[in-house]
Formats: C-alpha cells, sequence, structure tokens
C-alpha cells in the first residue's frame, strides 16, 4: 500500500519530483512559511478557527450528489458529484486561500500577492483578503484576463488590484513569473498566497492540506449514500489542487482508481493542449522539479486549453509522483470534449460546471458506460460555470 | 588555478575591483554577441557573465527578459553559448562564467554541461534558481572540470546560512544588491554595506554584487566594501536606446568608464 501522507521528505521531495528550485532571495521567506504552518496547521485554535470559516463563511460542507438522470442516460457506473462549485466563490479554491489567509494573517504582512488562470483563485484571494482585512494584488495573464473578465469585475469589486500581465504566453505561466518576480521583490511586506498544489517547497504540502477537506468530506458523504467506497474518482489536473484534495481520501485504499484529467485542447500538437503528464518530461519551472511541457533546449512551450484554469505547462510534484509509481492513472480530454460534458451535465442535472470541471465530467462520460450499474464513479466537480458563459456562448454561437 | 581566482588575486593586487559585464547569448544577435563581448574586453572588463536565455527568467526585470526574448526568438541553444564562450575564448584570457537557469541545463545534461563547459574556455556557472542545498550534483560535476559553481547570498539570507553558504564556495559569492529582480537602478541601497560586511563575516570568498549596479559612482561607493561587480541590464538599456548600428559602440563605452571607476 502506497502512502504519500508522510512525504515531501524534508527537503520537499516527492521521490523524483519536488524541492525547492528558487532565487536565494526567498528561501527565508519559504522557510519562515514552512516554520509557520507545521506550527499552526495542527494548533487547535487555528483548525477551530478554519473550519468555523469553512463552515460558516465558506458553506462547507458541500455536497456529494448523485446524479442520477446522467447515469441513467449513459447506461453505466453511477456518478456522484462532489460540489465544490457550491462552495463560496463557486470553487475549490476558496479551501486553500482560507487556510493561506489565515496564514498570512499570522506572519503579520498585510500585502497579499496571488497568480490566477481561471480567475476562481484571484477572486478567492480577494475575498479572503477582504474579509481578512489584508491588501491583494492578483497577477493575470492578458488573454486570462479577457476570457475571464468577469472574474476581474469580481476581484476589483473585491477591493483587489489586478496586473495584467503581457510578457510570455500571457497565460497562467507568465502570471506565476510576474508574481514571484513581485515577491522576490517585496518579500519582507508580502505574503505569496499560491493557488495550486505546485511551486517550491512548502506551498505543494499546503495547499494539499488545505484541500483535503475535499476528499474528507467526500469520503464519508459517498460511504453514508452508497454504502461503500467509490471505484473511480476522477478530478482534472493543472497544478492539482482539486486533485490531490480529493484524491488524498483515498490513496491508501488499493481498489480505487484515481484518474487526473489533463487539457487536450485543440489536439496533439506541440503547443495545441496542456496534457504534461501524458506528454511532459521531467524538469524544473516555478520552483519545483516536475514533469513539464518544454522543447529539447529545455525552454518552456506554450499551451491551449479553453479552459484557462488548465492551461498550463506544470504540474504539481505529488500528482506526478502518483503517477510515477502507478497510483494515479492520466487521461486527456479536450476543449470539444469538455463542451459536450459541460452541455449533458446542464441539460440532464441542472448543473452548469467550470470549464475546467467539465474536462473530469468528459473522463467520467468515456468510462461510465464501459462498466457496470453498480460501479461508483466519483468526480470532483471543482468549480461552476458562471465565469466561463461569455466564452461557451461564443462557443455554440459559432457551432449553432 | 582557475581564472576567476586568478583574477580576484590580481584585482586584490592593485586594489581594484573585478568588473564582470553581462552578455546575452543571441543578444544583440546571433553573430553579434560575440563583439559586444570583445568589445567589453577592450574597454577593460576583468571577468564577462554569459547569460543563456530561458523562456521564464523568474529572477530577471523587463530588461534582460527583453533581451532574452530576442535572442530566444533568433531561435539560441545552449550550444550557441558553448560556442560564443568558444569564440570569446579564443581572443582573451579573462575568465568567463556562463550564467544560465536550472532547466535548459538539466536538459542537456548536467556532466554534458559540466564537460561542454570546461571545453569551451568556460571558467564558472551560475545558476539563479539551484540553491547550494540542491547542488550537489551539478557541483560535482563542474568540480571534475576544474570549474567553479558561483553561489548567491541575498539581503534576506540570515547569517547562519550566509555561514553555510561560505563553506564549499568556489570562485566568488554572488551578493544580489537587492531584494529583488535584475534591471538597473539608480541608487545602490542604503543597507548595502551593512550586508556585505555581514556576507565579510561569513566567508572570506571574494563578495561580486551584482543587480541594479549602473554607474561609475556605484563602482567606487563597492571600493573595501566587495571584491567585485556584476553589471547587466544598465548596459543592454543602453544597447536597446542607442541607433541602430551604435549600441556595441555605446555600451563598450560605458564599461569603460565603469572600469575605470573599478
Ligand atoms: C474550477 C477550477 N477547477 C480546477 C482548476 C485547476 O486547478 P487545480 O489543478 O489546482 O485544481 C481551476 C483553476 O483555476 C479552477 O478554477
Amino acid at each position: 500500500m502506497l502512502v504519500t501522507r508522510a512525504l515531501p521528505d524534508a527537503a520537499g521531495y516527492y521521490g523524483p519530483f519536488g524541492g525547492r528550485y528558487v532565487p536565494e532571495t526567498l528561501v527565508a521567506a519559504l522557510d519562515e512559511l514552512e516554520a509557520s504552518f507545521q506550527r499552526h496547521h495542527r494548533d487547535p485554535a487555528f483548525v477551530k478557527e478554519l473550519e468555523s470559516l469553512l463552515h460558516l463563511y465558506a458553506g462547507r460542507p458541500t455536497p456529494t450528489y448523485h446524479a442520477a438522470r446522467l447515469s441513467r442516460e449513459l447506461g453505466g457506473a453511477q456518478i456522484y458529484l462532489k460540489r465544490e462549485d457550491l462552495a463560496h466563490t463557486g470553487a475549490h479554491k476558496i479551501n486553500n486561500a482560507l487556510g493561506q489567509g489565515l496564514l498570512a494573517r499570522v506572519s503579520g504582512k498585510r500585502r497579499v500577492i496571488a497568480e490566477t488562470g481561471a480567475g476562481q483563485h484571484g477572486v478567492a484571494s480577494a475575498t479572503v483578503c477582504a474579509m481578512l482585512g489584508l491588501d491583494c494584488v492578483v497577477y493575470m495573464g492578458e488573454e486570462d484576463v479577457h476570457r475571464q473578465a468577469l472574474n476581474v469585475a469580481r476581484m476589483r469589486v473585491l477591493g483587489a488590484d489586478v496586473i495584467s500581465v503581457t510578457s510570455g504566453t500571457r497565460t497562467l505561466k507568465d502570471a506565476i513569473n510576474e508574481a514571484l518576480r513581485d515577491w522576490v521583490t517585496n518579500v519582507e511586506t508580502t505574503f505569496y498566497l499560491f493557488g495550486s498544489a505546485t511551486g517550491p517547497h512548502p506551498y505543494p504540502r499546503i495547499v494539499r492540506e488545505f484541500q483535503r477537506v475535499i476528499g474528507r468530506e467526500a469520503r464519508a458523504q459517498i460511504q453514508d449514500l452508497a454504502g461503500r467506497l467509490p471505484d473511480t474518482v476522477i478530478a482534472c489536473v493543472n497544478g492539482g489542487s482539486n486533485a490531490i484534495g480529493i484524491f488524498s481520501a483515498f490513496i491508501e485504499d488499493p481498489d480505487v482508481a484515481l484518474i487526473g484529467v489533463e487539457a487536450g485542447g485543440r489536439g496533439g500538437d506541440q503547443g495545441e493542449h496542456a496534457a504534461t503528464v501524458e506528454c511532459g518530461t521531467l524538469g524544473i519551472l516555478h520552483g519545483a522539479r516536475s514533469l513539464l511541457l518544454q522543447d529539447e533546449g529545455g525552454q518552456i512551450i506554450g499551451t491551449h486549453s479553453i479552459a484557462a484554469g488548465l492551461d498550463y505547462p506544470g504540474v504539481g510534484p505529488e500528482l506526478a509522483y502518483l503517477h510515477h509509481v502507478g497510483r494515479a492513472d492520466f487521461a486527456t480530454f479536450g476543449d470539444a470534449d469538455a463542451m459536450d460534458a459541460l452541455q449533458l451535465l446542464a441539460q440532464t442535472e441542472g448543473i452548469i460546471p467550470a470549464l475546467e470541471s467539465a474536462h473530469a465530467i468528459a473522463g467520467a462520460l468515456r468510462i461510465a458506460p464501459e462498466v457496470s450499474r453498480d460501479h461508483i464513479i466519483l468526480v470532483n466537480l471543482s468549480g461552476r460555470g458562471d465565469k466561463d458563459m461569455e466564452t461557451i456562448a461564443a462557443r455554440l454561437g459559432t457551432r449553432a | 588555478m582557475n581564472r576567476i581566482d586568478a583574477s580576484f588575486q590580481s584585482a586584490k593586487a592593485e586594489s581594484r575591483l573585478v568588473l564582470a559585464p553581462y552578455v546575452t547569448v543571441g543578444y544583440p544577435t546571433r553573430e553579434s554577441a560575440v563583439e559586444l563581448a570583445l568589445a567589453y574586453v577592450e574597454a577593460g572588463a576583468d571577468m564577462l557573465e554569459i547569460g543563456m536565455p530561458f523562456s521564464d527568467p523568474i529572477a530577471d526585470g523587463p530588461t534582460v527578459q527583453l533581451a532574452s526574448q530576442i535572442a530566444l526568438e533568433g531561435g539560441v541553444w545552449l550550444e550557441d553559448a558553448f560556442h560564443l564562450v568558444e569564440r570569446i575564448r579564443s581572443h582573451t584570457d579573462i575568465p568567463l562564467a556562463l550564467m544560465g537557469y536550472a532547466n535548459p541545463f538539466m536538459q542537456f545534461g548536467l556532466g554534458a554541461l559540466a564537460r561542454e563547459s570546461s571545453a569551451a574556455g568556460a571558467d564558472g556557472l551560475i545558476v539563479p534558481d539551484v540553491l547550494p542545498e540542491h547542488a550537489h550534483d551539478i557541483e560535482s560535476a563542474n568540480a571534475r572540470h576544474g570549474l567553479h559553481v558561483i553561489r548567491f547570498a541575498a539581503p534576506t539570507t540570515p547569517l547562519a546560512r550566509l555561514r553555510q553558504i561560505g563553506q564549499g564556495a568556489r570562485g566568488f559569492i554572488y551578493c544580489v544588491s537587492v531584494t529583488g529582480v535584475t534591471g538597473s537602478r539608480a541608487q545602490l541601497s542604503e543597507s548595502l554595506p551593512a550586508y556585505l560586511a555581514r556576507v565579510g563575516k561569513a566567508t572570506t570568498i571574494p563578495r561580486v554584487v551584482g543587480f541594479g549596479i549602473s554607474k561609475p559612482e556605484h563602482l567606487r561607493s563597492l571600493h573595501g566594501r566587495a571584491e567585485g561587480a556584476i553589471v547587466a541590464s544598465a548596459l543592454i538599456d543602453i544597447v536597446q536606446a542607442s541607433p541602430p548600428g551604435r549600441g556595441i559602440e555605446a555600451a563598450a563605452a560605458h564599461v569603460r568608464s565603469l572600469a575605470a571607476a573599478a
């Protein structure tokens, strides 16, 4: 039985993945963050405050819902949805933002920075900063500022400063570059509220711990509803925070298959997708050693996905490790698959998922018809689709 | 003796700072990078930092990013860096340190990197995103070829860690002058002297100040506080601001005025 809860090791590695590849200027801040996390995350007062916020502010526990009509339509597995879309701000990102927000508050640093792709982590960060009375600056690639305009407006209403990043590919990768440059510059006054289970140690661990609540709840809920554990757990994967959040509760159950779904974009050509685990190779980006989409010279390759929150050439080290040791499988579904899945879920269940989460639904649609009716698939519905309505409408418009 | 060590010895004997201008591989163009480097040597550079561009340079400000982007659009590979070092080496005996981010180096392979760098005539490697605690493989691969892997210090580095960095450091300590990214600054930080003194307390390895150095007066203020200085963005800014065809000459003139203050 594989146990990863003991990982990372002291240097931040999950097998060959992880570590801390950053400029010397950031070492002291990362050490401080690690020490603060160690001190607080099991401290009863901290835990109590976080749990109370997750409950009373973020609306947890989120339900696990049996998508009976969708399951019937597919004629196979019973599909259950972990409804992270119902959490405050509309995605799982709030879980981590609340946890790190409390760490920011105890750090005494009054300025918080964050990166965002789909804007969900940016909105969650802006929300938590507003609630805790902290200043918030969000870096977002120019392309994402346009395609997730609604979330940009939300962040601004919440009082955050949204900085449009025009370097490189103008997406999440470049937003992280800019946020890291800000942090290197303002490290003494600034807390970096990192949004996914990647980046330099200790971020992958911290984000996993704060997203673990998804799996903890889902495990108890599915046992209540179905009387047993699921056969398959599916989550979409970018950096991997929603995936590791739900997987973490099932890693030690060898009979539960774990499947991460990456963005296949427009197809298999270089630059047209974000299938990092499937197509990537070992490398170093944004502070961690993990799988990456890169050319032979080690330059990072641009990506594409209809889902801004999956449009990134890296993946978190723990997921890379779970793949490496064979504990998790990865699949790739493209823009068109995600759109089809989104419409089917909307029309059979009345739930419009985020385009990111629609990739996980696409994974379930592929498997469900091939297995028996007592097979249970648990899908992490990581967020809701409101932010994507312009993209969705435009896409449907061109098809009509 | 490694040329880096020799250079600090003779600079010390002359009470001079080691002045190290930075050259981006493939910038201004793949061809003219060597002209720029040789113009700096001619103007009095004591050492050169040869920077291999990376698509995601998190320690660099807009100026070095721009030069990197121009070079990458021109299609540079790590082989071009070796080639540039080799061409510079055929004209001069000053130390050459190859700078680059971890990923392109790792893809090339650390053993091959050390071998090729050494064969081309480099004397050291500077990798801003590899910390000493992760540097075992790259340090030992390079030590086999007599190359120094340069370690960094930052204003945020505590004294105890500075001591650890000093232990086993080779060549010089790259002292990042400010919390921040590369980029020309009008003034040096007021806390720089105290920080350099802290580094000096932790180690006897020469201190080379980088990030933000742009003017002769900056160099003058470093006398007695550091053993060398790296100048990057200020020179790239001059190349960018010059009329076409005049950039190399203008940047070299600035190196000459810096060398006079070193
Ligand atoms: C709704 C939603 N799901 C998933 C993701 C992907 O991130 P991660 O892999 O960290 O869960 C995002 C990122 O923006 C998101 O907004």
